[in-house]
């Protein structure tokens, strides 16, 4: 059997999970120059708030289908609100403190949502379970199930979305000029305040969508969930370009898929054994980010920037 | 006017400082003077309290209390009082070895039940041998604890303070694929582990028998502990042929890759160690973890006579964790502990002895001579400090819980 179609269809669905958190922290960085390190924890609270919904408020037997928009809400609703409010509490007070500064808050954040998440959420200091899509479909020789559906549409319609409202829109294209000269764009009038607290919004919803997808596709989540994931889509940022979303979407693709065929085939390769296997995908998705920095530091997608070097 | 002013003020706090200082150290004294008629040692509890393994690690924790209560309560030892002080390594050899160095220093312990994880062991092990301390582990089941390095050719004891009340993984994995391959009838067997000491040594030792046995090993794998995507793996374990999972490791990861491997469409059951055995396995892997199988040491809690107490004790006080799979070996090392003090005791004249230090090292060399029928079975120690007490059992996930479906005892 020919696992090649399947083995892709794996990193395209992983590779579409990394690709939406990255989102989060791409935007972020085009517009702030600030690598959100506590965004993973966004994602991994977005979880937890679509968790509380079905298991709190929602009643028992609601058909999924009915259940998961409601979700998406609840855990929208959680990550939007932290990640503005990281926003207006914890990095607005430091806009134009040295850049270390804004990078400790971060990692610091990550932390005690992780530790808040664990001491206060019911039974969170184990992995609890979230309700599953587990029903099968397979296409020819690829077997997906309705979880793998949700991540992928969701995550089409998601990014051209973003695509529309970056371009075409009015905020969208404030967005840009902040993006491109922040102080200038003061000047014309627009108010970079709410532009950073709109970017830092959509990545929020994104990560929601993303830790939904999560939820529905592995049947568990646990409060530490967000720095794994985190860590790779950050990368998968960084490959593709970072503040380039459309980069962060290639690269998180770009990373699943490299990850998933490392896992699956270079343990095939005449004296290769020992190095392939899942426990190598890390360290090939690496060896990959490496590669594609050499020779294209500023990523897959992203822009010379000459005057921000 | 204004320097006496400050010169009374300064003696005032001066004076109210000494008389606070002293009223402190009086109450220290107060209490080692109490101590005569009535001492309170403390046993040291290490082990996962929070995140990953936590479901046993609070088994743990709670077989420890409810030892100590029923010793304080009893009076095993007269004069003497236990109280337990629980440490969390979160399954981390480092936190582990601080928590290690942290028993040590506390004059007031006596001896340490844990850790779960056998790599957080191996790390601690060497404090707690400088040390001179007991250190009793209810679940560590790497043979390298107890028997060396070389302990497949020529076994050495590496720490003479510590002990298990488990048995080892030579047992288990031998215990399992004997199992797998005459009990269940599987031939091609794939081989996944998550490169811990425990995972990994419990993985080889199974594929060895197995293939020893006459079976088929297809292909082996290891996962990272974290994971949650096994898509590429799945894929592969589909590819393969293979009518058996065996996974060397701990519920976290395996929950979810039985999971998303039933999710593929692969029935084929997941047979593990130890690590698996937990509440929680069943709880995240839902409806997947069907016909899923383990192997665990000893034999179950709940069908042992002598444990009802204990399990009764722990349901009425509504303590936290899974006492099935450690928590009646936790009470029983915890007991081992308890009862050589009493021999110490005994043997110095009724009295424990003052200093510390010499207390430890002969409340080591009585747990090396414990001899008694604890609620699990007989505790004792081999020249090894590997527990005489080599019973396990298979157990199957059936109708969503736990059943035990073969017990036997190792060769």
């Amino acid at each position: 059997m020919n696992t090649l179609p399947q083995q892709l269809a794996n990193g395209l669905l992983l590779g579409s999970m990394y690709g939406l958190i990255a989102i989060g922290y791409t935007m972020v960085y085009g517009i702030v120059q600030l690598i959100n390190f506590a965004h993973g924890e966004i994602f991994m609270t977005g979880a937890f708030g679509a968790l509380t919904v079905y298991l709190y408020i929602l009643p028992d037997g609601t058909p999924m289908a009915a259940a998961v928009p409601l979700m998406l809400v609840g855990g929208a609703i959680v990550s939007v609100l932290i990640a503005v409010g990281a926003e207006r509490f914890a990095y607005r007070p430091l806009r134009g403190a040295p850049r270390l500064a804004p990078l400790i808050t971060a990692i610091g954040l990550s932390l005690a949502l992780q530790e808040a998440v664990r001491n206060f959420y019911p039974n969170a200091d184990k992995a609890l379970a979230f309700p599953g899509l587990d029903t099968t479909h397979d296409i020819g020789s690829i077997t997906i199930k309705d979880a793998d559906i949700f991540l992928i549409v969701s995550a089409i319609i998601c990014m051209s979305a973003l695509a529309w409202f970056v371009r075409k829109s009015r905020t969208g294209r404030a967005m840009q000029a902040t993006a491109q000269d922040p102080d200038t764009a003061q000047l014309m009038g627009i108010d970079t305040n709410r532009i950073i607290v709109i970017a830092f919004a959509i990545g929020g919803f994104f990560a929601a969508v993303a830790a939904l997808a999560f939820g529905l596709k592995y049947g568990s989540i646990d409060y530490r969930m967000g720095f794994l994931m985190g860590l790779k889509a950050f990368t998968a940022a960084v490959l593709g370009g970072i503040g380039n979303i459309y980069g962060a979407m290639l690269g998180g693709v770009v990373l699943g898929i490299a990850e998933t065929l490392a896992s699956a085939y270079i343990n095939n390769i005449p004296g290769m054994q020992q190095l392939g296997g899942q426990s190598w995908a890390n360290v090939w998705a690496f060896v990959l980010l490496i590669l594609v920095l050499l020779f294209r530091p500023q990523g897959l997608l992203g822009e010379r920037v000459a005057d921000r070097a | 006017m204004r320097q006496r002013s400050l010169v009374i003020l300064t003696s005032v706090l001066a004076t109210g400082a000494l008389t606070l200082t002293a009223c402190g150290s009086r109450d220290d004294s107060g209490d080692k003077s109490n101590s005569g008629s009535s001492t309170t040692f403390t046993i040291g509890v290490d082990a996962p309290l929070s995140g990953e393994n936590s479901t046993t690690g609070l088994g743990i924790q709670y077989g420890v209390q409810v030892a100590v209560d029923d010793a304080n309560k009893n009076n095993w030892v007269p004069g003497v009082k236990f109280k337990v002080e629980a440490l969390d390594d979160k399954a981390q050899p480092a936190t582990g070895q601080q928590n290690a160095t942290k028993l040590v220093g506390d004059k007031n312990v006596v001896g340490a039940v844990g850790p779960l994880n056998s790599g957080v062991a191996q790390s601690m092990q060497q404090v707690f041998a400088s040390a001179n301390m007991v250190e009793i582990s209810p679940s560590n089941t790497n043979p390298e604890l107890t028997q060396g390095k070389n302990w497949q050719t020529a076994k050495k004891r590496p720490y003479k303070t510590y002990f298990r009340t488990a048995t080892t993984d030579e047992l288990q994995g031998s215990f399992a694929a004997d199992y797998a391959y005459n009990g269940l009838k599987k031939k091609k067997a794939f081989v996944v582990d998550d490169k811990q000491t425990y995972g990994a040594g419990l993985a080889k030792i199974f594929a060895e028998k197995f293939k020893g046995l006459g079976g088929t090993v297809v292909q082996t794998d290891h996962v990272n502990t974290g994971d949650k995507d096994f898509g590429s793996l799945v894929t592969k374990i589909k590819n393969s042929g293979a009518d058996l999972l065996y996974y060397g490791g701990q519920y976290d990861e395996s929950s979810l890759i039985t999971k998303q491997l039933k999710g593929a469409g692969v029935k084929i059951p997941l047979f593990g160690g130890d690590g698996m055995y937990a509440t929680t396995y069943i709880d995240v892997a839902g409806a997947a973890a069907a016909g899923d199988l383990v192997t665990s040491v000893g034999v179950p809690v709940d069908t042992l006579p002598a444990a009802k107490q204990f399990i009764e004790t722990y349901k009425a006080k509504g303590y936290k964790g899974d006492y099935g799979a450690y928590g009646g070996y936790s009470y029983d090392a915890a007991t081992a502990i308890i009862k050589a003090v009493k021999a110490v005791k005994d043997a110095n004249g009724g009295k424990v002895p003052s200093d510390i230090n010499d207390l430890r090292s002969k409340v080591v060399d009585e747990v090396q001579k414990s001899d008694f029928q604890g609620i699990t079975g007989k505790v004792s120690f081999d020249q090894y400090g590997d527990t005489g007490n080599k019973q396990l059992t298979v157990y199957q996930v059936e109708n969503g819980e736990w059943k035990a479906v073969k017990t036997g005892t190792a060769s």
